[in-house]
């Protein structure tokens, strides 16, 4: 698979200005459609910003972000969310105080129909929706390993199950495109390896995965091509093993190590 | 591996279980125990039932979507102001000289809809306030409000407020010995002030369908979405929940519970008047609602039951109670007023009332800082601490 086949996210030279400082400036990379694309760069280079700008969470200062063919610079998050793009957070973001089951049915949210009246009333329509999303949402626990975790609090999950609960939620809108912001922080060498299975049970349901990761090994290991982000600025693009060898990488992110 | 399971028996279901024989069971209850002269406290259950009813719908805003309400007051005061204008004679004197009489059943829905409605355009602005600038604004709210009728007066009648409100009819009626009367059908009925039984049967039956569909909300997508955005928004809305509807939709439901609630209190009370709704009674039914037990209906339904009672029934009643006491006791001396400052027991007691209020309130904010009837949520919050509970390690499943 060396040749990219179309992207399914295209950055064209997106630019986002906090005030005086410039986090993400003039960058433009492809994704492309069914692959691990992974975003490096050394600490505060502008990587969440960015994922940020792709799920409307910030809006770009300047740019196009194009999803699917559409530019959604400047949607709201659950729009982006709706489109098909799920992410999850660098520093875990569940709803501490409903189950993990729960957790994981909100994130079936866009793809339910009921209406008010269905849930006031609780209609047929409601009742066989909200089985199918109970039973859609045990499946995603499975997916990631933590079905019988299913009725306790998130925030009572040990750290790991935390994330792959995150990952479970995220799974749970349906996306085309999977956000992982620095799915391996903290993890043990065993679930880093654990992850990189996940990640590929993930590319074998058809769903694109661009993810932040500052471990090297993770990031070589998982992803087809890297972008090098440094303070704001792409300085490198290609597959793993280019990028690797990259000077300006080398000394902008790999420095002391190489 | 087996799931970890509370086998425990679920107190909701016997917390409702016991309210409802209760519910049904206390006109008939009263009145043997009173001798036929419990109308008093049939008619004062009913005024509680509209507690209960404001306990219900705040509990949707501050308990379910963690959004700080110290204004609800004014809802309840646009339901109530809504039912006077259109089933009196009011709206002669206003600039549209004519009297509406719109029957109680539909102004009860017309009085949900306004509510719900001003729910969500108060609700509007403050969409981008969160936690105690949220609260500021809704403490606002509720204070333009009673104030904005009362300045009304073409409207309102201002400070005098709307009186001689219609009654709610029916067909027939069913009469019995609990009101003293015949076993049969009364047709045309009419509830009357003196009919205690026939609005505490009204508000029973309110409040048993307010909490079919709050409940059958909690469970549901915009239920979820509730807690979801309480929880965190901005992963809330990663998620695909659009917030901002979310949010109005709290406001607007929430405010719909004071709607009918204030159109039945009016009707019953057959007066509206601006100073019913002011900021110690949102104030009051927060207190219900975190007192009960925050997001747990039965525990905000147990809140309001239980203040009321202590607002309205004990407190007022606990000077001649004293009083009493010391008689039985053989201690006469302490009900004469003396001389050097002692005013007599029960004056003593009436003076003591609201530090009593408020020892109540702080002892059981201490005992039970979760409240009386939490969510398994608040409880755990409060009793246990991060990560304690025996959780096994992620195996590779």
């Amino acid at each position: 698979m060396s040749d990219a086949p179309e992207p399914i996210l295209s950055l064209q030279g997106v630019i986002k200005r906090f005030g005086g400082l410039t986090a993400v400036d003039e960058v433009s990379f492809d994704v492309p459609k069914g692959q691990v694309f992974a975003l490096i760069g050394p600490n505060g280079a502008g990587k969440t910003t960015l994922f940020n700008c792709i799920t409307g969470m910030h809006v770009p200062t300047a740019g196009k972000v194009v999803f699917e063919g559409r530019d959604i610079a400047g949607s709201k998050p659950y729009v982006t969310a709706k489109l098909g793009i799920a992410r999850t957070f660098q520093n875990i973001r569940l709803f501490e105080y409903l189950s993990a089951l729960d957790n994981v049915k909100v994130g079936q949210h866009a793809r339910m129909k009921a209406k008010l009246w269905d849930a006031i009333l609780r209609t047929p329509f409601a009742r066989r929706e909200e089985r199918e999303v109970t039973e859609k949402a045990r499946e995603y626990l499975r997916f990631v390993g933590i079905e019988r975790h299913a009725d306790n609090y998130a925030r009572n999950l040990a750290y790991g199950q935390q994330r792959r609960l995150e990952i479970a939620r995220a799974l749970a809108t349906e996306p085309h495109l999977l956000l992982l912001d620095e799915p391996a922080a903290g993890f043990t060498p065993q679930e880093k390896v654990e992850l990189m299975a996940l990640v590929d049970k993930i590319i074998a349901r058809g769903i694109t995965v661009f993810l932040i990761e500052h471990d090297m090994k993770v990031v070589m290991e998982v992803s087809q091509s890297i972008v090098v982000l440094d303070h704001g600025e792409k300085i490198a693009e290609g597959p793993p093993a280019e990028v690797r060898n990259n000077p300006r990488v080398i000394e902008a992110y790999l420095g002391k190590s190489a | 591996m087996e799931l970890y399971r509370e086998n425990r028996r679920n107190p909701n279901a016997i917390a409702y279980a016991v309210m409802l024989i209760v519910g049904l069971t206390f006109p008939a209850v009263t009145q043997f125990v009173t001798g036929g002269n419990g109308d008093y406290l049939v008619s004062l259950a009913a005024d509680a039932g509209v507690y209960v009813l404001l306990a219900i719908g705040l509990n949707v805003v501050v308990g379910f979507a963690g959004l700080l309400d110290l204004g609800y007051a004014a809802f309840f005061a646009i339901g109530s102001y809504t039912y006077g204008m259109l089933a009196s004679q009011q709206l002669i004197s206003s600039p549209i000289h004519q009297a509406l009489h719109v029957p109680f059943w539909i102004a009860l829905v017309i009085g949900t809809f306004v509510a719900a409605g001003m729910g969500a355009l108060l609700g509007a602005p403050t969409l981008r306030l969160r936690g105690d600038y949220l609260a500021i604004v809704t403490l606002g709210f509720g204070e333009i409000v009673p104030r904005f009728f009362q300045n009304m007066k073409d409207w309102t009648s201002g400070v005098n407020g709307i009186s001689a409100l219609d009654v709610p009819t029916l067909p027939f009626w069913i009469t019995g010995p609990w009101v003293n009367m015949q076993l049969g059908l009364e047709q045309n009925f009419r509830f009357a002030t003196f009919n205690a039984t026939a609005w505490y049967v009204l508000i029973v039956i309110l409040i048993v369908a307010s909490v079919l569909g709050v409940n059958n909300l909690y469970g549901s997508r915009l239920g979820r979405a509730w807690m979801a955005v309480r929880e965190d928004e901005t992963a809330a809305a990663a998620m695909g929940v659009n917030t901002v509807n979310t949010k109005l939709l709290a406001f607007a439901i929430g405010a719909s519970f004071s709607g009918f609630a204030g159109a039945f209190y009016g009707a019953k009370l057959s007066l509206v008047s601006p100073d019913s709704f002011g900021f110690i009674v949102s104030i009051t039914i927060l207190s219900m609602v975190v007192l009960g037990g925050m997001g747990n209906i039965p525990g905000a339904m147990i809140g309001a039951l239980l203040l009321y009672s202590v607002l309205y029934k004990f407190l007022p009643d606990a000077p001649n109670q004293a009083s009493a006491l010391a008689t039985s006791l053989g201690l006469d001396w302490l009900n004469t007023a003396s001389p050097d400052g002692w005013p007599g027991i029960a004056e003593f007691i009436n003076r003591l009332k609201f530090i009593i209020f408020g020892l109540i309130l702080v002892g059981i904010m201490l005992l039970r800082p979760q409240g009386l009837l939490p969510s398994r949520l608040r409880s755990q919050e409060l009793k246990r601490g991060v990560h304690d509970e025996p959780v096994t390690t992620g195996g590779t499943a």
